[in-house]
């Protein structure tokens, strides 16, 4: 095989192997979006905290994990965090450290979602819930978080996409994703073209598939009345 | 009933409470009339805290409302209706009214569905109990929301301008549920435009002009002889 010649059946061979590469990113996508749902309603609510140390610390996760690139802090994960621990960290630590990077930004970036759609309700709803001598937390449980909700399932979907394709940036740390996996084969074989064009391709596949779910949950959503 | 002796509250610099003293009995209908941001509105809200207050006292049913304990003890036996409904727009008319009794009385769902089905048809709207509030006319959630309210079986009963955002023809049907609720002896705060109402409904009127009760007194009484030229130039408006 010489340099120049563009061998595209070698984007077809890969395909079953690619697709190993595909089914940790999705692995990773589909835990950083769990966990970072979590973490995202968690500080939407610490960020409208009366408390003022709840507020502010919820204020500084978000503003960091926003305001900084995934790459920066991947490695802070990745090769800054052993640098604080006494004991030697296992061997598959990357894994560890590409999901806690990944979980970390989806939640700040979700707990904004969650906060603009909590801040969407309109303010007389949390009134008459606790008018009826619902706690604060009922009012949040019952009636205006599956409002909310409602609202943040297009952002929520857009968000995931990004997490989706950003997941790529794990490859750095020799996550075996798809990425990576393209990554290699196109090193060795020095078929780049073909390729990172099946590894695009996949990609799409997967975003294009996620939108579709996103898009058929707010259909069915809206069908129940939403006034 | 309700005791509030004192009240004073501040939007900032704004004193918008000046001193109210005041006192329902059980089973009285007390109406609150006033120019809009007389203050009338900030008052019935103080009384289940939905507005925080600046100093003053109140009591109602024995309890004073000053701790957070207290005041969920309160909002259970004190309904209110709001102005532009509130109701829970992704719940059915039945479920708006069977919720609070369920997870705040801890009622069974059997036990809270035959009160609220019982309530529903006491306002009219047996027949839309499964219809989504964006379903039904302003008239008609406003009587769900009092269904709503009811349900929790409250001591005192507030309104907060409850007709003023329906279109005039179903103000009427509203007005009704409030009448038979008064006739019926529920306890009742109720600050509204509708003088007829506040006439015809009222055991005692009270006029609120720039934070304090400049008058108050029988409403046939207040209406026909108000003695504070306040009242006087307000009621030469309205009537």
């Amino acid at each position: 095989m010489t340099i120049g010649v563009i061998n595209w059946g070698l984007a077809l061979d890969s395909f079953p192997v690619l697709l190993q590469g595909a089914k940790i990113t999705l692995q990773f996508t589909v835990v950083s979006v769990f966990f970072g749902m979590i973490l995202g309603l968690i500080f939407a609510l610490g960020r409208m905290s009366k408390n003022k140390i709840i507020k502010f610390l919820s204020a500084a996760y978000i503003d960091f994990f926003r305001g900084t690139p995934l790459l920066v802090q991947i490695f802070l994960i990745y090769f800054g965090i052993p640098q604080l621990i006494p004991f030697t960290l296992p061997d598959n630590y990357q894994y560890i450290a590409g999901a806690i990077a990944l979980s970390l930004n989806c939640g700040a970036y979700t707990a904004e979602i969650f906060r603009s759609g909590i801040q969407s309700i309109d303010y007389g709803q949390a009134e008459a819930a606790r008018s009826l001598g619902m706690s604060h937390f009922q009012s949040m449980r019952y009636i205006i978080l599956p409002q909310a909700f409602k609202v943040v399932v297009p952002p929520l979907g857009n968000e995931f996409i990004a997490m989706l394709k950003d997941s790529s940036l794990l490859a750095i740390i020799a996550i075996e994703d798809l990425m990576y996996t393209g990554k290699i084969i196109a090193g060795r074989t020095f078929q780049a073209l073909p390729i990172f064009m099946m590894v695009a391709v996949m990609y799409l596949a997967m975003t294009m598939a996620l939108s579709m779910l996103v898009n058929y949950t707010e259909k069915r959503l809206s069908k129940s009345d939403n006034g | 009933m309700i005791t509030v002796s004192n009240l004073h509250k501040y939007f900032g610099k704004l004193e918008v409470l000046k001193g109210i003293d005041m006192q329902v009995k059980e089973r009285e209908v007390v109406v609150i009339i006033g120019a809009s941001g007389s203050g009338k509105s900030t008052l019935l809200r103080c009384l289940n805290k939905l507005e925080d207050t600046t100093s003053g006292e109140i009591i109602i049913d024995g309890i004073p409302l000053n701790s957070e304990a207290n005041v969920n003890a309160i909002r259970r036996e004190v309904g209110m209706v709001f102005q532009r409904f509130n109701l829970f727009p992704h719940m059915t008319a039945l479920q708006n009214v069977i919720l609070a009794p369920q997870i705040v009385r801890n009622l069974s769902k059997q036990e809270a569905e035959n009160i609220g089905l019982e309530l529903l048809n006491k306002v009219g709207l047996g027949d839309k109990v499964n219809e989504y509030p964006r379903r039904l006319s302003g008239g008609q959630q406003q009587r769900v929301a009092i269904a709503r309210a009811l349900a929790m079986r409250p001591k005192v009963m507030l309104f907060d301008e409850a007709t003023s955002a329906l279109d005039p023809e179903m103000v009427g049907e509203v007005l009704a549920v409030m009448r038979d609720l008064a006739r019926e002896g529920m306890t009742m705060v109720v600050v509204t435009h509708e003088m007829g109402f506040a006439r015809e409904v009222g055991d005692r009127l009270i006029f609120i002009d720039e934070g304090v009760i400049v008058e108050e007194g029988p409403p046939v009484e207040v209406f026909s002889n108000p003695r504070n030229p306040r009242t006087q130039a307000f009621l030469s408006k309205i009537l």
